[in-house]
């Protein structure tokens, strides 16, 4: 494996970025190193390639973010949108993820070992996102499609407004969002989220999760109007 | 003795005096109201007299200035856009653009019918609130892609196969709500660009779901450079409500054009309320924006597009006076494709609408349901029989007929002006025929040198 280092403290993340959006060809089965990421904005996004890249330290805004394809990790915390409408590929926060954490995403997997803050996986759109920590209120709000698992706790309104999302909580709801329901666990949802756990490299017993998914009943306007509109 | 219940004859109007504040179609509010529980949905703009571009004349040339030759003289309506930091610019043939609006709104058919006469005009036309789709990428030579609260079917790879990006964080129509699909257009192809379920009532959000406010959306527009290697120009598209301040702010984040739309600016569905009751007239909204580029010696540096309302070639002239450097029109290039006309074209025969028209309990001239999907004339409609009512490549040359005829006017307006291009007509060349549209547009009342709120000693 093809090795490479940036190092953010000499390098600007523009020649980082740059660098990441070579042919996909060339980029394939790379192992790009960001050195002295000191929570600079916008590292490693928009890549389209198979490459893996790890970010010594902390990230700043859109870590990863429109991420296809790339295996990114990021050894520090991650601040606002990390992995914002991912496509596919792995993005992984060993420390804390701020607001909006894998805001919009269409598919890939997100793991966050800490605790990630408000809106967490907003109008998700088919990516999955497994917290290891508690999330912050507003989390999974009028998400799409797709899966949140969160092994520690959500804040207040989690999943409003959800559509066909799901989510997965083990410890406390501070409170559900306006047509988000609690519902029963199935099997298909425990072999989802043992194979989600697995993924994130996580502990947890799946039966120990509670289902959060869209009572369905925002889908239509006012049921009770005569819909003359 | 006369019978007490019978009034003299002239008395006989006062009985059927309508109240100002409770006229007719104030009643039919309240009565709609108490009938459904629901506020009112419809298309379209604001229907309610505004001060607007009608109320401004041309000083073209006599004695004191020198006009062009109407039809020999260069007038040149060549137009960059994105100048500040985007290494290829968008560079038009004309100023006027085809504003954004969705695959949903509209049909397939309609998105290629608009890309293929923007390309014949060397004009953009833009995606909307669901996504691009390969019929509109295809047939647009230059195409900007929105990227909206939602994040409908956005993507990575269709940022990168853009011409140019356009944040949007609102619209005139309504400046502050989200976006609205009623489930009869989200049909199966709608639904799945979308992520959402068929038939579903779709409300987009209002607020973007990463970034809140201006120093997060200068990170943002980085983001979106650093995406595209700094090769794209990066709009942000502003509801006209607090100009000023919003284009300043649009300004400082980075933004290489910002687009405002004012409130006669048309939408596919919106609260009623929102379409009548909230934003600036177009009219105000241009000058405020200038103000705001002057104050930040950003002229030439920004670019400029105004939207809301705009209808004409004089429009245009009138818009690029005041100081836009282009314009996008929306509801305009729907009626050249037939909005509301009475009857359609399709396999080359002409046929009647009008039954289509009554069935949703309207008549062609006065109908704004773009909302229920049913549109007559398959401009605003996801069914599958009605979208076969507009066919591409004659859609097309409505557009691009209706596109060049502005152009022509624009240049004709130009011409007297004695300008040899249409980017130098200058406020000078206007004046008001009201009071209210000098003091908004900031030109003198005709006949006065008399700008109302300025020259206060």
């Amino acid at each position: 494996m093809e090795n490479l280092t940036f190092d953010l403290s000499r390098q600007s993340v523009r020649e980082l970025n740059q660098h990441l959006h070579g042919s996909p060809e060339s980029l394939a089965g790379q192992h790009v190193e960001v050195l002295h990421p000191d929570g600079a904005h916008n590292i490693a996004v928009g890549i389209n390639a198979p490459v893996s890249v790890t970010i010594k330290g902390h990230a700043g805004y859109y870590a990863a973010g429109m991420n296809k394809f790339a295996d990114v990790t990021i050894e520090g915390s991650a601040s606002t949108g990390v992995a914002e409408n991912m496509m596919s590929g792995k993005v992984h926060v060993k420390g804390f993820a701020s607001n909006g954490a894998g805001a919009s995403a269409h598919g890939g997997l997100l793991v966050i070992d800490g605790d990630a803050g408000l809106r967490c996986g907003i109008s998700l759109k088919g990516g999955d996102i497994v917290v290891g920590g508690s999330v912050g209120s507003f989390s999974g709000f009028m998400a799409q499609a797709g899966r949140m698992v969160i092994c520690g706790n959500a804040g207040d309104a989690l999943g409003d407004s959800l559509y066909e999302a799901v989510i997965y909580v083990k410890g406390e709801i501070k409170s559900l969002g306006a047509d988000a329901q609690l519902e029963p666990l199935t099997e298909a949802d425990t072999t989802a989220l043992a194979d989600l756990l697995a993924k994130a490299g996580l502990a947890h017993a799946p039966t120990d999760f509670k289902r959060v998914a869209s009572a369905r009943s925002l889908y239509h306007w006012n049921a009770d109007a005569d819909q003359d509109y | 003795m006369s019978n007490s219940t019978e009034h003299p004859i002239h008395f006989k109007r006062l009985q059927r005096e309508e109240s100002a504040s409770f006229d007719r179609s104030t009643l039919d509010y309240i009565h709609r109201a108490s009938s459904t529980g629901l506020y009112e949905i419809r298309g379209l703009g604001a229907k309610r007299k505004l001060p607007h571009f009608d109320d401004l004349v041309f000083l073209t040339a006599s004695l004191s200035r020198y006009p062009l030759e109407g039809y020999r003289e260069k007038c040149s309506t060549r137009t960059v856009l994105g100048t500040r930091f985007a290494k290829k610019p968008v560079v038009l043939d004309t100023p006027i653009t085809i504003a954004g609006m969705s695959f949903g709104a509209l049909s397939a058919n309609v998105k290629e019918a608009l890309g293929k006469a923007a390309t014949a005009m060397g004009t953009t036309t833009t995606t909307g609130d669901g996504g691009m789709t390969s019929e509109e990428r295809q047939s647009s030579k230059t195409l900007v892609y929105q990227c909206l609260p939602s994040r409908y079917g956005f993507n990575p790879d269709d940022v990168r196969r853009a011409d140019a990006i356009e944040i949007v964080l609102g619209q005139g129509a309504k400046p502050g709500g989200g976006g609205m699909l009623l489930g009869q257009k989200v049909n199966p192809r709608v639904a799945q660009m979308r992520t959402l379920p068929q038939g579903v009532d779709q409300r987009s959000a209002s607020r973007h779901p990463d970034w809140t406010g201006p120093d997060d959306l200068t990170i943002k527009i980085q983001e979106l450079r650093e995406l595209t290697d700094w090769e794209k120009p990066i709009y942000v598209k502003v509801g006209a409500t607090r100009v000023y301040n919003d284009v300043k702010l649009a300004v400082h984040a980075g933004a290489d054009v910002v687009v405002v739309d004012g409130m006669q600016g048309g939408t596919a569905a919106t609260q009623t309320c929102f379409i009548e009751h909230a934003g600036i007239p177009t009219l105000a909204a241009v000058r405020q924006a200038v103000a705001a580029l002057q104050d930040l010696d950003m002229i030439g540096k920004v670019q400029l597009i105004v939207s809301g309302g705009i209808r004409s070639g004089a429009d245009v002239a009138k818009a690029l006076a005041l100081g836009a450097d282009a314009v996008a029109i929306g509801q305009g290039v729907l009626m050249a494709l037939g909005c509301n006309r009475d009857s359609y074209q399709q396999g080359g025969q002409t046929h009647s609408a009008e039954a289509d028209y009554t069935a949703l309990g309207t008549q062609a001239g006065y109908c704004h349901h773009c909302h229920t999907g049913k549109c007559p004339v398959g401009v605003t409609t996801q069914d599958a029989i009605l979208e076969q009512r507009l066919e591409p490549d004659n859609g097309a040359k409505h557009v691009k007929n209706y596109l060049k005829t502005l152009t022509m006017e624009l240049t004709t307006l130009a011409r007297a002006c004695g300008k040899q291009d249409v980017h130098h007509l200058e406020p000078e060349d206007l004046v008001a025929l009201t009071v209210e549209a000098a003091a908004m547009a900031k030109v003198p009342l005709a006949g006065t040198q008399w700008i109302p709120g300025h020259n206060l000693g």
